[in-house]
């Protein structure tokens, strides 16, 4: 399944949230983003509008100050 | 079967957007929200920065009222055209430089480009006339109408009662009837229909959605743009104009110095851009240059900033300056006297 990273470092919300709404666009369902983040905020932001458009959140982790947030594109 | 109607609401995270598309709502209206982000918004930021905040929840309030009513919404970045609306605006600016009257005629336009491109049927907005001093002014709502070229396709389910019919009450969308009549800035009437609704814990901005109408924000930003010698920015000036403490000595130059571990860290993602001084005898601030220094003016932005560290009382205290390449010059300094810090200097 093909996976796309976005490069969210030193953004500050909601500009993540933007880029992967944006990015999502763009996409097929079943197809995933991976975004990386250093604003903490994304952990909660980047959840919550997935729930809201209809897509997955996959996995939500913190690791060296990076915050990393998979989403799985839906079908909405 | 009748079609089902379908309303864009401009939502901005607080109370009156939250309740204006339930109204909608409980009138059968499907409903998506957008939200602009025009880099001046006041949405967590700060809060993402400074440490003292990170432990306290954080949420987009545009997001969580949003999934409070069960609707899409559309984040837009409008970083780049609102740069007209605050240069130029034809109506002015507010208490400070707020150009809410444009801003808010901008965004409807905005909504009903949005509305036209996705087949909905009309705008709605949570805004009560009188609320605010500048856009939700009875004189001044129908100008939004004009000016944004949506006329009677903007409904205001809050006050609608108290306005001219819209073409949704016209065409029979929704029942006049079922709308409100609120006014003035009280928020009694807001919080009661929130409490019948079953809404708590939403949010409740103290002044405008923006830091354009902050009265710190607004000199920090007219200061940039006087150092600048024209009025300009880009999102990152507009985000360091929210972190430390802004400290210009002379015109040709200004100190960020910041005022806890959270914003040194942040800080500290712009050193390719700014040059900095570093504290490396005691504890102290990170701190950004935005400017070009004479080596006089290094010495006294270095002293500036001995008197922000641990070392301020010792007889000297011991600097590195680093350059956008990352060049590293140690420097000694006698930290400024409390006195000599001048008030002028604070932005
Ligand atoms: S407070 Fe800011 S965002 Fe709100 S209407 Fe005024 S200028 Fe626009």
């Amino acid at each position: 399944m093909s996976r796309v990273t976005l490069d969210c470092q030193r953004l500050l919300c909601p500009m993540p949230v933007i880029r992967v709404q944006d990015k999502a666009l763009q996409m097929h369902p079943g197809e995933e983003i991976e975004a990386i983040c250093t604003d903490p905020g994304a952990l909660n932001d980047i959840p919550a509008w997935s729930r809201i458009n209809g897509h997955e959140v996959l996995e939500t982790r913190a690791e060296n100050d990076l915050y990393y947030v998979v989403v799985r594109i839906g079908e909405g | 079967m009748s079609k089902q109607r379908k309303a864009v609401a401009l939502i901005s995270g607080g109370l009156d957007s939250l309740l204006a598309v339930r109204v909608m709502q409980e009138q059968g209206i499907y409903v998506e929200g957008i939200n602009f982000f025009t880099g001046f918004c006041v949405e967590g930021h700060t809060h993402a920065i400074r440490k003292k905040d990170r432990k306290k929840p954080k949420r987009n309030n545009a997001l969580w009222c949003a999934e409070q009513l069960g609707i899409k919404l559309h984040i837009l970045d409008i970083i780049e055209e609102y740069k007209e609306v605050l240069f130029n605006p034809k109506y002015g600016y507010g208490a400070n430089l707020n150009p809410c009257l444009d801003c808010k005629i901008f965004m409807v336009k905005k909504a009903k480009e949005w509305m036209e491109a996705h087949d909905f049927d009309f705008i709605i907005t949570g805004e009560v006339i009188g609320q605010r001093p500048m856009s939700q002014r009875k004189d001044t709502m129908p100008v939004v109408q004009r000016d944004s070229g949506v006329t009677d396709r903007l409904l205001r389910p809050l006050c609608a009662k108290n306005l001219p019919q819209t073409l949704p009450e016209r065409e029979g969308w929704v029942k006049r009837d079922e709308l409100y009549d609120f006014s003035g800035r009280t928020r009694k009437p807001q919080m009661a229909l929130a409490k019948k609704f079953g809404f708590e814990d939403y949010a409740q901005p103290a002044g405008g959605c923006c830091f354009l109408t902050d009265k710190q924000y607004a000199v920090k930003l007219t200061d940039l743009w006087q150092s600048r010698g024209a009025r300009e920015y880009e999102l990152d000036d507009i985000m360091l104009l929210k972190v430390g403490r802004h400290i210009r000595p002379a015109p040709n130059y200004k100190l960020i110095v910041a005022r806890e571990e959270g914003e040194g860290n942040f800080l500290q993602g712009y050193k390719r851009q700014y040059s900095q001084l570093r504290v490396t005898s005691h504890g102290g601030p990170l701190t950004l240059i935005d400017g070009e220094l004479s080596s006089e003016d290094l010495q006294l932005a270095a002293r500036i900033v001995a008197r922000y560290s641990q070392g301020r009382m010792e007889p000297e205290v011991e600097m590195e300056f680093i350059d956008t390449s990352g060049h590293v010059q140690p420097m000694k300094v006698v930290p400024l006297g409390p006195m000599d810090v001048k008030s002028e200097w604070m932005l």
